[in-house]
């Protein structure tokens, strides 16, 4: 049956809206392929608003690969903000994608890519307006496969009974292989249903179907067993790791659209993973090994992506991007490709290394020095050793006076507070540091404007990490610390002004925890709390931590647990977690070897250039770690 | 800077709900795609030089939006529109480019603000959706009719009144659908509207300060003669430029740049079949 835009009804609707043009697709590079012709079709979503969701990397990357193929098809779908809500539900619009206006409901996959957690309430207003039933069990075979994916999706116990099925690690070819699986499914006539593809996929070992496993409880609260309800479903589900990023040159064909988002620039991943161990992070410990994309294929993608999107910005992403093994002669290359054309060049997530600084000179050439960024994450010595954040402060300061006699003026460091085994003085520690650096600054350029900006994050423990057993500190202790680091600032008259702090008070990150280290018992308070109109957590000005607290009261009331119970409790060894059963291919005993190192404030190396540790991720997920250098050059391409 | 362009674009269908920021950015980079060698101001964070003529409302359609750009090299306008035009959106559409300062107005230098002197008014098209053709007209006799009509509005400098009658230079009904708008029929058609009763504006509207806009237009037809739309109007820009005494509409702003005479005019370098101010504009359908 042919599938109707909705866009005749919702057009007329547009200007009772903000931003109207983000409902309005038609981006640069965007396709609207023939419905009928295709056999298996996908709704892909990033569940915030346009602005946020339309640069996200891994959408655009599944929307071309999918788009790719012969006989898929794939378009995309954002969270409608409020106001257009309202208009949706007035006027019976379903949840649409931008591509051709198409109902979600329509699709046989809807798969949704979390990057944060604080995108749960929005998950269900986007399944509640496709008409989709918010929990799998409500679900028949007219509605589509839910799938989550993104890093969030290697803790997806929060919204087992909202989700059908999710996928841990790279999309790029678990993507097509779930793809194969609906298309054989459907063309054999759809044999037993919703249920018979769903274990299809389960019984894959790459696809984690929620409904085939019980969870049992132990009377204090605690996660007695996690087990298969279903023969054939295996007891634990791997992530997926691309190999070879080299086969996978995307996006070829960045999105660009005509509204303003948060990224307004050409991303090429330079590499996937990271090795330095940061305790803390838990995108440095389910990416592993480090996989390298090589210059070459760097130099090309550039090219081409410049060429079809018009971008004035290239990015190179990573996790830690100064540590591609021949980033010097990336950056170089590029420099001199694209100088005198008005094309910027950044390099975002770096360390605190000196050679960072040739690496910005380089990508700063003949422009503006304005600011450069580093993170130290700790603030005292000690603290750095806990997260094995391996950088002294002698290092920071011989970096930043680096930056500032090479014309930088401004360096923003980045802190966390609330880190396991955090003391007052550790968080104090970070005024003497901004202090530091601003003198050092001022000595190094002889001058007066020099500045500092300090922007401090609540830590959240996460999944599959080192902290994955660490209490999380309460918020009061976190907002008392920062407040007592205020004051420090303030009250110094000889670098006060010359330092800036921007930070954010504790309470979200209680949230956040709790959705991060949750298990399926927390999927009803998100439900409540969307009941109670929680939309878009990841938003200041949306999100309410009074909601959250009492619909987690009242939830549960009565029952073992609570918002503490989740977030402020620390667990012990044989405790039995929430994700214990998906496998980011860590050694749960490594992991706890790590934690114990960590509390000890012992530090581990790379292993890209020391020996193997064994966190276990080779071995047990069959790769490798991808290193350069190749030796091999930037393509000298010319610039039209 | 070698050569400066004038050139004229259009903003069609559902790309009306573009913002003026959002155009800007989309211009950029599509000059950037298309290669043309746009010069850059000088300074820390150099920009393109384009400049643009004033911009319709999000929202709003235009049939007739000006931008000037400025090259490090001379290129031919006619290649200019073409490759412009095949760098953006489908629904943004590049109408006309002319070289500024080879025509008539070559010889003197060109004043800064000497293009939007031109732009003296706009001529609007509404077309309002579940108004009957009688009660439009006689909301239209009825404005005609007044002396003054002031109406307030929140404009930058606060909460305003003004009148908007004296900048109406002419206002009436249209007759019917107008042809060949595609993109606004169709869908609506398609949503089954089409046969509700639907009237047409028509008005010629000097440009002034405060900016009498289609949208203020409206809301003197409601005080005068109670006319309320039940859905949002669709405004569409249909031309701007000098009023011409003689005709009361519009003459072409681009006419003063163009070369009386110029070599290969049939390859499109002309005007590029462009619809005269003032014609119904052929309003080119946005591929869904």
């Amino acid at each position: 049956m042919p599938v109707q835009s909705i866009f005749p009804r919702l057009e007329p609707l547009l200007p009772r809206v903000q931003k109207p043009i983000q409902y309005v697709g038609g981006e640069l590079n965007s396709q609207v392929k023939d419905w009928d012709e295709a056999e298996v079709r996908w709704a892909l979503m990033y569940p915030d608003a346009y602005e946020v969701g339309l640069p996200n990397q891994g959408v655009q990357i599944l929307y071309e690969i999918l788009n790719e193929r012969d006989g898929v098809l794939a378009e995309r779908t954002y969270s409608v903000w409020p106001d257009m809500e309202a208009v949706m539900r007035e006027n019976g619009i379903p949840q649409f994608t931008v591509d051709a206006h198409r109902p979600v409901a329509a699709f046989d996959v809807f798969g949704v890519s979390f990057s944060t957690e604080l995108g749960y309430t929005n998950l269900l207003t986007a399944l509640d307006l496709a008409g989709i039933p918010l929990e799998s069990a409500d679900r028949t075979d007219e509605h589509p496969i839910v799938l989550a994916g993104g890093h969030a999706a290697f803790n997806p116990e929060p919204i087992a009974d909202f989700l059908d099925a999710a996928v841990l690690g790279d999309g790029e070819e678990i993507a097509l292989a779930i793809t194969e699986v609906v298309r054989e499914w459907k063309a054999e006539g759809s044999p037993g249903g919703r249920d018979e593809l769903l274990l299809r996929l389960a019984s894959s070992g790459g696809v984690y179907v929620p409904r085939f496993y019980d969870v049992s409880y132990l009377p204090d609260g605690r996660i007695q067993r996690v087990a298969p309800a279903r023969p054939g479903v295996p007891w634990r589900v791997e992530k997926h790791t691309v190999m070879d990023l080299d086969q996978w040159p995307y996006p070829k064909k960045p999105l660009v659209p005509l509204a303003e988002t948060v990224h307004e620039r050409f991303s090429v991943e330079i590499f996937r993973g990271c090795t330095r161990g940061c305790r803390f992070c838990q995108a440095g410990m389910i990416t592993r090994p480090v996989r390298e994309r090589s210059i070459t294929t760097i130099g090309e993608m550039v090219d081409q992506g410049l060429r079809e999107s018009g971008f004035q910005e290239v990015g190179l992403l990573s996790l830690s991007s100064a540590d591609h093994s021949e980033i010097g002669d990336v950056a170089k290359g590029l420099a001199d490709r694209y100088e005198g054309t008005n094309t910027s060049l950044s390099l975002p997530s770096t360390r605190v290394d000196a050679f960072n600084i040739t690496l910005a000179n380089e990508f700063s050439r003949g422009g503006r020095r304005s600011g450069l960024t580093f993170a130290p994450e700790g603030g005292s010595e000690r603290m750095r050793k806990v997260i094995n954040k391996m950088v002294t402060e002698d290092d920071l300061i011989r970096t930043v006076t680096t930056a500032y006699e090479n014309g930088w003026r401004q360096v923003k460091l980045y802190f966390m507070c609330g880190l396991p085994t955090e003391e007052d003085e550790d968080v104090l520690a970070i005024a003497d540091m901004a202090k530091r650096v601003i003198r050092a600054g001022r000595e190094a350029t002889g001058r007066r404007d020099i500045r500092c900006t300090v922007s401090i994050g609540g830590f959240v423990p996460k999944p599959h990490t080192p902290f994955q057993w660490a209490a999380q500190c309460d918020h009061e202790t976190v907002d008392r610390r920062l407040r007592a680091l205020k004051d420090a600032l303030r009250g110094d008259r000889e670098y006060g002004r010359a330092i800036g702090l921007r930070y954010h008070d504790g309470q979200p990150s209680i949230v956040e925890g709790l959705l991060s280290r949750g298990d399926r018992r927390v999927g009803r308070v998100i439900r409540a709390v969307w009941e109670d109109g929680g939309r878009f957590d990841g938003w200041s000005e949306h999100f309410s931590y009074e909601r959250w607290t009492a619909c987690a009261a009242e939830v549960f009331a009565g029952e073992p647990v609570d918002l503490d119970w989740y977030t402020v409790r620390e667990r012990e060894e044989v405790e039995v977690l929430p994700w214990d059963h998906l496998d980011a291919g860590l050694d749960r005993e490594w992991l706890w070897q790590d934690w114990r190192d960590a509390v000890d404030g012992t530090e581990v190396e790379d292993c890209r250039w020391t020996p193997c540790y064994d966190c276990g991720v080779c071995p047990t997920m069959g790769t490798e770690i991808q290193i350069g250098p190749t030796g091999r050059r930037l393509l000298p391409l010319s610039v039209v | 800077m070698i050569q400066r362009l004038r050139v004229r674009y259009a903003k069609r269908g559902r790309l009306r709900f573009t913002s003026h920021r959002d155009i800007s950015r989309a211009v950029e980079r599509a000059v950037r795609r298309a290669g043309i060698p746009v010069a850059f101001s000088a300074g820390f964070t150099p920009h393109p030089k384009i400049s643009y003529a004033g911009a319709a409302a999000t929202g709003v359609a235009s049939e007739a939006e000006y931008l000037e750009i400025g090259l490090t090299e001379t290129r031919d306008p006619a290649r200019v529109r073409a490759d412009l035009d095949a760098a953006l959106p489908s629904g943004l559409d590049i109408v006309d480019v002319v070289p500024v300062g080879t025509g008539r107005a070559g010889d003197a230098p060109v004043r800064p603000g000497a293009f939007t002197d031109r732009l003296q008014a706009s001529e609007w098209r509404i077309r309002l959706d579940g108004v009957s053709r009688s009660d439009a007209a006689a909301a239209v006799a009825a404005f005609m009719a007044a002396d003054d009509i002031e109406v307030e509005r929140l404009t930058k400098k606060g909460r305003r009144r003004f009148d908007v009658r004296a900048a109406v230079h002419a206002l009436e009904t249209s007759p019917g659908e107008p042809s060949g708008d595609r993109s606004h029929g169709q869908d609506r058609r398609a949503a089954g509207v089409a046969d509700a009763p639907c009237a047409i504006l028509r008005m010629v509207v000097r440009h002034c300060t405060p900016a009498v806009r289609p949208d203020d237009i409206l809301t003197g037809l409601r005080l005068v003669a109670d006319l309320a739309p039940p859905s949002p109007p669709l405004v569409t820009r249909l031309a701007q430029g000098p009023l011409d005494a003689d005709t009361g509409g519009l003459a072409d702003p681009l006419d003063p740049d163009r070369e009386p005479v110029r070599d290969g005019a049939g390859d499109g370098a002309g005007p590029a079949g462009d619809p005269r101010p003032g014609e119904a504009a052929s309003v080119d359908a946005v591929s869904a």
